[in-house]
């Protein structure tokens, strides 16, 4: 049987987007959300985490190819237990260019 | 003020849960927890063989009573043999919680005995998973793992809990409320118009429904819909059942092993009303040509169901019963007397056939003996293959939670241990797993199981001494080229039984099949019931792999 393979999806063609997701603060929340990107090969352009002023939750910051899976792959994010909220920035936020100098 | 071990905390949360039956295999890292389960007076614990089959018996007992259920596990492999069951209740959304021993926190991370992360493992097997990193945190994480497990779309939990913690006292004032499940998300009535409107003005509406009615409850309003609105309706595998297939509108299973008709009608219709299903690809073929000409509704309460696969028109996220309820008094009664006799033309010129159906010693007259000598009060459970598709198509269901199979994640070993659990839980009905040789072995430790418990199961092996889908497929689509899916040796399954204290039968050599198959199922008490079954029989019709489900080959 010949099957037809897609090809791995180009996503550098793509607008950049920012997630803003609020977590739970412990060990374990990281990998739920890493793992859910990883296996469904959506690569994660940047990501951020630290603990909010509450501190038993997190803000992380991912930067992310508004492909089109974006969609369902933000409600699999919101499904995750410990995900709290989830909000969709466009690539002007500023987040990561700040950073920007701690890498060039 | 109350002072107990992580230990005795668990096995009192479980009691207050309502737990009663708890299937698992002990080790050195969850003894504290057997300890403490042995002084319950209301949890009774079945001992396993293999911790595959403890998951499994969770989860026939969480299959047929809708209730969500507790497997237990020692670390390391008795942890990872539970995988495959937890893999298997993900995909088919069962609630499930499994407990598994851990190492002591201070030996976590440095290779101890029997130690694997199985937190890690499972992140993407289980609905959610926790870690347990004191006894006290007990008292959120017991009650919640079982609220996720029953909330929104069911699934399973795995919690992770180090001996260290099991051991440690805990002082605490009141014990937490037992879980209950999530409020439904709330209506949206807008939409729930617009689908009305739609069914209404659909000249050619066909009902489509998934596992999720049965998991929502919701059989009797998905019935009183296709009556009102005179819709034709097809179930997916999960959903077999929740219509009884003798209903005039019921147009029976869809997809890769559906009748011809089924699928036919399908692709006529203008409007898809899809409760509780996900178009998984099994039951859909090439996704792009499924029901090309139709407008779909999609009915489910995982807002990432809707729109994953095909885009909906209306997509109502919600709990399937609450939905239904809400637009059945919108929706016009309508005879549609056309359309359906459009589709009762289709189902005589394609119907469903079944050669040999009235000979026991055949696969389709094997599943209709059977059916004939029970009513629609036993259970049937099947394990992963031919023979499961032959019970899928012949057997006629007649109501929810009458068929437990492995939908989603297609387990072979599945049938004996779930069929265990079933019995467990209903211990007044019959339960009936349809065999096939291949999958038998994969739990057929658990018969010791069976036997000690003396349960009213009765397996009916399908024995063709191969792995009979797969020498389908290779004799179908790969030349022919048969290869390692054909048994050399061949057991002696009865002697088998009788080595485990379990009667068998052997319909080969019986003179009148159907008395004496009618007889075992009717004896109480478990019993193997043997039946020969020709290799070259194949399952048909058949939807090839990567096809439109129009371009059916065979039957
Ligand atoms: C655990 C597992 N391993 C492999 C498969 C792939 N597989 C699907 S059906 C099948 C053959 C099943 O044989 P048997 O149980 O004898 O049933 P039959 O098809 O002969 O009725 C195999 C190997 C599977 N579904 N599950």
């Amino acid at each position: 049987m010949i099957e037809q393979v897609a090809e791995p999806l180009q996503q550098s063609g793509f607008a950049k987007v920012v997630l803003e997701l609020e977590v739970n603060n412990h060990p374990g929340v990281m990998s739920h959300i890493c793992n859910l990107f990883a296996r469904r090969a959506f690569n994660v352009e940047g990501i951020l985490c630290m603990p909010m002023s509450d501190t038993s939750k997190s803000r992380i910051w991912l930067l992310v190819f508004d492909d089109q899976r974006l969609e369902q792959m933000v409600l699999q994010v919101e499904k995750l237990v410990d995900v709290l909220s989830v909000r969709r920035h466009g690539a002007e936020h500023e987040v990561f260019d700040r950073l920007e100098r701690f890498f060039h | 003020m109350m002072q107990m071990t992580g230990a005795e905390l668990i096995v009192r949360l479980l009691e207050r849960q309502g737990i009663r039956t708890i299937a698992g295999i002990p080790g050195g890292a969850i003894l504290p927890l057997y300890d403490a389960l042995s002084g319950s007076e209301s949890i009774r614990h079945v001992l396993a063989r293999h911790e595959q089959g403890a998951g499994f018996m969770a989860q026939g007992m969480a299959r047929v009573s809708g209730r969500p259920e507790v497997c237990f596990a020692s670390s390391g492999p008795g942890a990872t043999n539970l995988v495959t069951a937890i893999a298997d209740a993900r995909l088919d959304s069962i609630p499930m919680v499994a407990i598994t021993g851990q190492v002591p926190l201070s030996m976590i991370g440095t290779d101890a005995f029997q130690e694997v992360d199985i937190y890690g493992m499972t992140v993407p097997i289980t609905k959610h998973n926790f870690l347990v990193r004191s006894a006290i945190e007990l008292l959120e994480v017991i009650p919640q793992a079982f609220h996720i497990a029953i909330s929104g779309r069911p699934g399973p939990v795995l919690v992770d809990v180090p001996k260290d913690v099991q051991n440690q006292m805990v002082c605490f004032e009141d014990f937490p409320e037992p879980a209950v499940s999530a409020a439904a998300p709330a209506l949206d009535m807008a939409a729930i118009e617009e689908a009305a409107r739609m069914i209404d003005a659909a000249e050619r509406p066909a009902l489509y429904l998934g596992g999720g009615v049965v998991h929502s409850g919701a059989a009797q309003q998905a019935v009183a819909l296709a009556e009102q609105a005179g819709l034709p309706t097809t179930m997916t595998l999960m959903a077999l059942g929740a219509m009884p297939i003798d209903h005039p509108l019921s147009i029976g299973m869809l997809g890769m092993h559906g009748a011809r008709y089924t699928n036919f009608v399908l692709e006529e219709s203008d409007l898809l009303i899809c409760v509780g299903a996900r178009f998984d690809d099994r039951a859909i073929g090439k996704a792009v040509q499924f029901c090309p000409k139709a407008k779909i509704i999609h009915i489910d309460i995982d807002p990432s169901e809707l729109h994953k696969i095909k885009a909906a028109h209306v997509a109502i996220n919600g709990d399937v019963a609450a939905v239904l309820e809400a637009l059945l008094p919108r929706v016009k009664v309508k005879l549609r007397k056309r359309w359906l006799s459009h589709v009762e033309s289709l189902k005589s010129r394609f119907p469903m056939q079944m050669p040999g159906r009235d000979d026991p010693r055949t696969h389709y007259g094997l599943v209709h003996a059977v059916a004939a000598a029970l009513d629609d009060e036993a259970v049937i459970t099947s394990d992963v293959g031919q023979h499961q598709m032959w019970v899928a198509q012949a057997f006629p269901f007649r109501r929810p939670r009458q068929w437990l199979t492995s939908g989603g994640l297609g387990t072979m070993g599945f049938g004996v241990p779930v069929a265990l659990g079933a019995a467990l839980a209903a211990p007044d009905r019959t339960v009936v797993c349809f065999t096939g040789d291949g999958s038998f072995k994969m739990n057929i430790q658990e018969l010791a199981t069976l036997a000690e418990e003396g349960l009213n199961v009765k397996i009916v092996l399908m024995n063709n001494n191969s792995l009979g889908l797969v020498y389908q497929q290779q004799s179908l689509f790969y030349g022919k080229r048969v290869f390692a899916s054909k048994y050399r040796g061949e057991p002696d399954f009865l002697k088998i039984a009788e080595g485990f204290g379990i009667a068998a039968v052997d319909l080969d050599a019986a003179a009148n099949p159907r008395a004496t198959l009618a007889q075992a199922l009717q004896t109480p008490g478990p019993c193997l019931i043997h039946v020969s079954i020709n290799r070259e029989e194949f399952v048909f019709p058949m939807v090839p792999p990567g096809a439109a489900n129009t371009e059916m080959i065979g039957g």
